[in-house]
C-alpha cells in the first residue's frame, strides 16, 4: 500500500472534496464541457407535418392573437393572458376570464411551449394546434360564440387575403385559425440565454453564483432540480403534486387526475419551464409564490400539505446560501429580449 | 369430479410451467421497448432504471392496472392473463409509451 505523507494526504482530500460534487451531480461545471451540451434547445422548433411555419402563417396568427374581436365582448385576446410584457403570462396570481371572473389557474406562459409534448397545465391539449381554440370556445374566458366568430372573419376582406395566402385553398376555419395561431406561438422561443452562452462555452456568460447554482440544481442531494426540470428547456413532460397550500383547500383543483384518474395524479400538475422565468412572476399553477425566493422556501420546506407530494421533494436539502444561488441560475436562464412588432389588425 | 380437478390443475401447472418472464427498464425517460409481444400467462418486470420515480399502469380494457410510483432499482410485476393489446405509460412522464401484444 503506498504510503502517504500529511502534506500528500491533504492534498489527496482537497482534491477529492472538489471531485466528489461533480461525480455526484454527473456533469462537470466547466463552461463548454461536453457533458453540458444536451441543455441546448435544437436549432429547428418542432412543427407538425401539416403545418410547417411560414412568415404568411406566422404573420396571420400573430395578427389572430392579438385581436381582441376574437372573444364574446370584443375586449380579449389571446395576447391578454399571454403577454410579452410579463414573459407571455399576465402577472396575476391566477387568471381572469370574460368579465373579469377570477380564474382557478394561473395563466402559462408561451414561452418554449413548442417544443412541450403536451399543452395546458392539466395536459388535456397534446398540441399547440389542439389547443387554440380552446380558450374562445370556453365560457369563462373568451366566451365567444364559434360560429358567430366564423361568419365575422370571413366577412373582413383583410383576413381573408391573410387566411388565402397562409393557406391556399383551405379556407377560413378552425383548422387553418388553429394552425395560424400554433405558427406564431411557435416563433416564442427561448434560447439565448447567458446559461446557453455559458455551456456554449463563454466562461464569463454566467457569474460564479450562478455556476454554484446550477450546481446546486444538477445535485440530487441538494435542489434534485434536474431530476423534473430536465435538459433541453428544463421540463420533464411531466406531471406532480408539489404540496401546495392551496391542495389543502376543501375541494382542492385536482389537476392531471381529471384527464388520468390514477392516485399519482391527484393534485398534480405539469412541470412549466425555467426558461426566462425571472419574467413571468408570480409562480406556480395557483400563483401562490410572489417570487422566485417563495419559490426555493417551498421546495426547501418540502411543501405544505401532504398526501400525495412528488417523491422528488423529498431528497431537497437547501440552505439559505443554496437558494440565493439557485435564484441567481434561473436568473441566467432568461434570453435578452428583443423589439416586438405588434400586428396592424385588418378593419374590415 | 375428482379427475375434473386433477385436469385443471395439470393445465393450470402446464401454463405456469411455459410462462415466461421479461423485464423492461425505464431509462431516460422512456421504456426500453416501444413494442413487445408476448403470450398470455407471461409476467413483465418493470424495473425502474432511472434516477427519479417513475409510474406504470394501463387503463386497456384487456389489463388494466396501476402499479403507482417508486424509484430507481425498484421492479414491480404484472402477469398478463388476457389476450388484447395493451397500451402501458407512465403516468408521470407523459410521453412514455409501450405497446405490449398479448397473444
Amino acid at each position: 500500500m503506498t504510503n502517504y505523507s500529511k502534506k500528500q494526504l491533504h492534498i489527496l482530500l482537497l482534491a477529492a472534496s472538489f471531485v466528489l460534487p461533480m461525480q455526484a451531480i454527473g456533469s462537470t461545471l466547466k463552461a463548454g464541457d461536453t457533458s453540458l451540451q444536451k441543455w441546448l434547445l435544437p436549432g429547428e422548433v418542432p412543427q407538425p407535418d401539416n403545418n410547417k411555419m411560414t412568415p404568411d402563417r406566422v404573420e396571420l396568427g400573430k395578427m389572430l392573437f392579438w385581436d381582441t374581436r376574437l372573444s364574446g365582448d370584443g375586449n380579449m385576446s389571446c395576447a391578454s393572458c399571454h403577454n410579452p410584457l410579463f414573459g407571455w403570462s399576465d402577472g396575476l396570481p391566477t387568471a381572469r376570464g370574460s368579465k373579469s371572473k377570477v380564474l382557478g389557474r394561473a395563466s402559462p406562459v408561451v414561452t418554449n411551449t413548442a417544443f412541450n409534448a403536451m399543452q395546458m397545465w392539466d395536459g388535456r391539449k397534446k398540441t399547440l394546434e389542439e389547443q387554440a381554440m380552446g380558450p374562445m370556445e370556453a365560457t369563462v374566458e373568451m366566451n365567444m360564440d364559434i360560429g358567430n366568430l366564423f361568419k365575422w372573419i370571413k366577412s373582413n376582406k383583410g383576413y381573408k387575403t391573410a387566411f388565402d395566402k397562409a393557406y391556399p385553398g383551405e379556407g377560413i376555419n378552425q383548422s387553418t385559425l388553429s394552425r395560424a395561431i400554433a405558427s406564431f406561438e411557435r416563433t416564442i422561443v427561448s434560447n439565448n440565454s447567458p446559461f446557453d452562452q455559458w455551456v456554449k462555452g463563454d466562461a464569463k456568460a454566467m457569474s460564479k453564483e450562478q455556476v454554484r447554482g446550477f450546481g446546486v440544481f444538477l445535485d440530487q442531494n441538494k435542489g434534485n432540480c434536474a431530476a423534473c426540470h430536465g435538459a433541453p428547456n428544463f421540463v420533464d413532460n411531466g406531471f406532480h403534486n408539489l404540496g401546495l397550500a392551496s391542495y389543502g383547500d376543501e375541494k382542492p383543483d385536482m389537476g392531471r387526475f381529471v384527464q388520468l384518474p390514477l392516485a399519482r395524479m391527484k393534485g398534480a400538475f405539469k412541470t412549466p419551464t425555467l426558461r426566462d422565468i425571472s419574467l413571468s412572476a408570480p409562480y406556480f399553477h395557483d400563483g401562490s409564490a410572489a417570487t422566485l425566493m417563495d419559490v426555493m422556501q417551498t421546495y426547501a420546506d418540502h411543501g405544505y400539505v401532504e398526501g400525495n407530494i412528488s417523491p422528488e421533494i423529498d431528497s431537497i436539502n437547501l440552505t439559505k446560501q443554496d437558494m440565493q444561488d439557485l435564484v441567481a441560475f434561473m436568473e441566467a436562464l432568461t434570453t435578452p429580449p428583443k423589439p416586438f412588432t405588434l400586428p396592424i389588425l385588418p378593419l374590415d | 369430479m375428482k379427475n375434473f380437478i386433477v385436469v385443471c390443475c395439470c393445465l393450470a401447472f402446464s401454463t405456469m410451467a411455459n410462462a415466461a418472464e421479461f423485464t423492461v427498464d425505464q431509462k431516460d425517460k422512456k421504456f426500453t421497448e416501444s413494442e413487445m409481444n408476448i403470450a398470455v400467462g407471461d409476467t413483465v418486470n418493470f424495473r425502474n432504471d432511472d434516477p427519479f420515480s417513475h409510474n406504470v399502469y394501463s387503463l386497456s380494457e384487456a389489463k388494466s392496472f396501476d402499479l403507482g410510483s417508486y424509484p430507481k432499482g425498484e421492479s414491480r410485476p404484472v402477469t398478463f392473463d388476457q389476450a388484447g393489446q395493451i397500451e402501458v405509460g407512465c403516468a408521470i412522464h407523459f410521453d412514455m409509451a409501450l405497446i405490449i401484444n398479448v397473444k
